[in-house]
């Protein structure tokens, strides 16, 4: 009554807007229901796999690897971490900062938004691929909006051409392709893993969630090559190379005991760091993979298989004289006239007259098993990928000229690898041993006896013999150690029959002779000029070769010359 | 004695106790435990929301003190006073509307600040106490219920700086002061048939406002609130990425700073108009439930002052500012469940905000000095 004339407008307004504001209440409150607990179609549970779906992401674990390493653990072949940037094109370009991250990652401003033009309708490019972390930090310290990261590892060879055709090649997968690299991939290989990450809006990770799959690391392999001497083998191979103008050439150095090579160059080579521009010939591990005629290399073998047979001692006398033989329809020639020499003489002078009258008054069969035994036309085993196991022919009947040529090198075929290992038999007294690309341990190493240890004693002197002042491979020889070999000089074989001014030079020989080490096979394919004997340009190396990993290795001299002796005086 | 009760005006009831302490401090104490716990648990949620970044929070501090002090400075103020003074005000508001225009500052293309001597303020907020105040001044001096002329002339007042606040643009906050005009139209006693009449205009103009008045961007919100994934990576992100946020919170949330969808920056504006969906998230439906308690309890104590006002003017501004705060949580809780359309407005004392918070508590001063300043009227 006197309220109201008070206050004359309608009380009753006031409570109808609280009932309405109730109302309205529940209005909200029911679409706060309907999203977050009840389960109505695109209700609760539907949001929160769409939250879920926002933010928990599959992320990859990356795995590396197994090392590579030389039998002194230097590495071969490691995988370095790298970093790849990469950008969400459109945040990037929205923002002023494109010309400062260009500076970071070495492209002009243009060629940077040319880039986010091109990738404009996109939500992910990379930026830089397999960068350096230490360059790659400062960029991802900077913050740069849309700009991201992917950790990966790059496969790194930090020996370079040195070792780059044992060692090989993975593919950018980090796949072996090449080298041990392929053969031991299994072994190597890594598996990455994949976990559960909490990305933000702008993807970057904030926190791992779990674990799905553990990454499985690669094992690591070690290599028998001693990087030292492959050092050393590689450069002399290169020195020479530049030296004789030759197109090709390897140079093999195993340990005669286990059979564990410790050093294989080949030229023409490769940086497997670097693989643009690189031709197929140049990625060819020769050593291993090209068979060729080892010509005069050969004899020893022949002329063991004769004093295996009983018929012939180093001293039996040979008539070489008149320095030609006729064989079939072939003449073969000595350089001159020999007359009458012994059969170590044959070896240490590489009668070809003499070789041959030795071949023909052997059985056929034998002297094929002796070559068996010695490995060739056997593959070596080292699993290398693309190995050669060489011909050896084996024929029913032998015509007098095939037996004639196997015996000075010709109608077989055999790689450096065979050579070095077929000369173990001498080094290691009588017996053979399995070439390894690994790192044996002693209860690892295989051998197999092909020769008597006498037989195999005598045949260390007859090579001791070339390297003599008389003989072929003088130039072979090393200060303060004894050295035996045999030179070799091949016609190569061409389209047709022989070429007449192709060859390839050779010298396999072993160290030192009172107690063999190393053998070394030094192939050099056609050298430039006249000098082109084995004894002229593979024996020097050699000899550079031994007497630098016979001291690496600390292996006692067995000859102190005069010289040295006087030289240790002062 | 039943007739001497009953001739006792209940002022003078009021008169004949001890005042209370309410009453001499010019302190609804109600009202300040609801606001103060709802500024608590704001800057709480603020702190998530923000990103953890203290700075924020301490800023939205500084504003929430600034807001109460003027809250309790607005409460001793002479009730007669503001009436005196509302015109005045209402001029020195639209010259400073006006000076936004002319010379604002820029803020995401629209033009919403005023620099004063250094110090920056939103005239439109202040419009927003200022018009239902201006409305209520002009239609308690008039006899009620308002003729035809008074409800256009009242119109008038409040369309005038909706108009200016339009042109910054700011449709949000245009339409909040339009509002804050119209509750104190509609507790005037308006007649149903303008009501009506009202409601059936506005429904016949909406297809010619869509073609002529509104923005491209403002049709936009309206289609991807009838549709959001219509346009998933655009304007509907906003909504989706909200909805997302409050239904993974489920009935009791992740828990505080755990909420994924805000903190990990999926969820846009999080700590100014999407304030809510961090809260949904992180502390489920039990604290939405929490915040809407508070909310409904503060909206029925204000309505509560008003339906106690001694006089017209009083009645019809506490009405109005309480109906303006309750618009503020119904839009902007609508928005981002999905209920409306998207509109600028935050949530009142719990998004970050500056001039908004301060005018919104001194808004609440002007309700305590209501409801604590009772005299005999005769």
């Amino acid at each position: 009554m006197r309220k109201s004339q008070l206050i004359p407008i309608s009380p009753w307004r006031l409570p109808l807007m609280a009932i309405v504001i109730s109302l309205l209440f529940c209005l909200l409150l029911w679409k706060l229901l309907s999203l977050q607990v009840m389960n109505s179609d695109r209700g609760s549970e539907f949001l929160r796999d769409q939250g879920e779906a926002r933010y928990l992401r599959n992320a990859v674990i990356p795995a590396y690897r197994g090392l590579i390493s030389d039998r002194r653990g230097e590495p071969l072949a490691v995988s370095a971490p790298v970093v790849s940037l990469w950008a969400d094109p459109a945040r990037l370009a929205a923002s002023e900062r494109v010309a400062e991250l260009a500076v970071l990652i070495d492209l002009s401003e243009s060629q940077l938004r040319e880039k986010l033009e091109r990738y404009a309708n996109k939500r992910f490019m990379y930026l830089q691929r397999r960068m350096s972390p230490e360059r790659a930090r400062p960029v991802l310290d900077a913050k740069f909006p849309g700009v991201g990261s992917d950790r990966e590892y790059r496969r790194y060879y930090p020996a370079g051409e040195v070792a780059a055709h044992v060692v090989g090649l993975t593919n950018i997968d980090g796949k072996g392709i090449e080298g041990l690299e392929l053969s031991y991939d299994q072994h190597l290989a890594s598996q990455s893993g994949r976990k559960q990450v909490i990305k933000d809006r702008h993807g970057n990770v904030v926190r791992d969630v779990g674990e799905l799959r553990a990454p499985v690391f690669g094992r690591d392999l070690t290599l028998s090559i001693d990087l030292r001497l492959q050092y050393l083998a590689h450069r002399e191979l290169h020195t020479a190379i530049k030296l004789t103008g030759a197109r090709a050439g390897s140079v093999v150095t195993m340990d005669s005991r286990t059979g564990e090579v410790l050093a294989l160059a080949n030229f023409p080579f490769y940086n497997p760091n670097n693989l643009r521009g690189v031709e197929p010939g140049q990625r060819r591990n020769r050593a291993l993979i090209d068979a060729f005629e080892p010509g005069s290399t050969m004899k020893p073998v022949a002329v063991a298989a004769a004093l295996h047979s009983g018929k012939f001692s180093p001293q039996t006398l040979i008539d070489t004289a008149p320095g030609r033989i006729q064989v079939g329809r072939k003449v073969l020639h000595d350089p001159v006239n020999y007359g009458e020499i012994d059969l170590a003489r044959v070896v240490v002078k590489s009668s070809q007259v003499g070789m041959v009258k030795v071949a023909l008054a052997l059985d056929a069969q034998a002297v094929w098993q002796m070559y068996r035994g010695f490995g060739f036309g056997v593959h070596p085993g080292t699993g290398f990928p693309g190995e050669s196991s060489g011909v050896l022919p084996y024929r029913e009947k032998w015509r007098p000229i095939e037996r004639a040529t196997l015996a000075y090198g010709h109608g077989l075929t055999a790689t450096p690898l065979q050579l070095a290992q077929a000369y173990s038999v001498f080094a290691n007294a009588g017996r053979r041993v399995s070439p390894s690309l690994l790192r044996l341990e002693p209860e690892d190493v295989v051998s197999e006896r092909v020769l008597s240890r006498p037989l195999a004693a005598q045949m260390l002197e007859i090579l001791e013999g070339v390297t003599a002042d008389i003989g072929t491979g003088k130039r072979a020889r090393v200060a303060g150690y004894r050295v035996g070999g045999k030179t070799g000089t091949a016609h190569k074989a061409s389209a047709g029959g022989y070429s007449d001014n192709r060859y390839l030079a050779l010298f396999v020989g072993v160290a030192p002779i009172s107690d063999p080490r190393l053998v070394t096979v030094v192939l050099l394919d056609e050298p430039a000029g006249d000098r082109y004997h084995g004894g002229e340009v593979a024996a020097p190396v050699f000899s550079r070769v031994m007497a630098g990993a016979l001291r690496l290795l600390n292996i006692v001299p067995d000859q102190i010359t005069h010289q040295i002796a006087a030289a240790e005086a002062v | 004695m039943g007739d001497y009760v009953r001739q006792m005006p209940e002022a003078s009831a009021d008169l004949a106790r001890r005042p209370q302490l309410s009453q001499r401090l010019h302190v609804d104490f109600v009202l300040l435990l609801l606001l103060s716990v709802l500024s608590l648990f704001g800057l709480v949620v603020l702190y998530s929301a923000s990103g953890q970044e203290m700075g924020v929070v301490v800023r939205q501090g500084r504003y929430l003190v600034l807001g109460f002090i003027a809250m309790l400075v607005a409460a001793q103020i002479d009730l007669q006073r503001y009436r005196r003074l509302t015109p005045l005000g209402y001029l020195v508001g639209l010259v400073m509307l006006v000076m936004v225009i002319v010379a604002g500052a820029d803020a995401k293309g629209a033009q919403r600040w005023l620099s004063l001597g250094g110090f920056r303020f939103q005239p439109s907020e202040i419009m927003k106490l200022l018009v239902p105040m201006s409305v209520a001044w002009f239609l308690s001096a008039r006899v009620l219920p308002p003729r035809l002329w008074h409800v256009f002339a009242g119109l008038g007042l409040l369309g005038v700086p909706a108009a200016l606040v339009i042109l910054q643009p700011d449709l949000g906050t245009a339409l909040l002061i339009a509002m804050s005009g119209l509750f104190a139209l509609f507790m005037s006693g308006l007649g149903w048939r303008y009501i009506l009449g009202a409601i059936a205009l506005t429904i016949a103009s909406a297809w010619p406002a869509w073609l002529f008045l509104l923005h491209d961007y403002q049709r936009q919100r309206i289609l991807t609130l009838l549709n959001p994934e219509s346009d998933k990576l655009g304007a509907g992100w906003n909504i989706i990425q909200s909805k997302t946020a409050i239904g993974s919170g489920g009935w009791s949330g992740k828990g505080w700073l755990n909420g994924t969808q805000s903190q990990l920056d999926f969820l846009p504006e999080s700590h100014t108009d999407f304030i809510i969906a961090v809260l949904a998230e992180e502390f489920g439906l039990r604290g939405v439930l929490v915040l809407l308690a508070i909310y409904l309890l503060i909206l029925l104590r204000g309505l509560w002052i008003g339906l106690r006002a001694q006089d017209s003017f009083s009645r019809l501004v506490a009405g109005s500012i309480t109906l303006t705060f309750f618009v503020y949580i119904f839009v902007n809780m609508g928005m981002v469940s999905g209920l409306l359309p998207v509109v600028g407005v935050p949530l009142p004392l719990v998004s970050a905000g500056g001039t908004s918070l301060v005018t919104l508590l001194a808004g609440f001063g002007v309700l305590m000095a209501i409801s604590t300043q009772r005299r005999l009227v005769v």
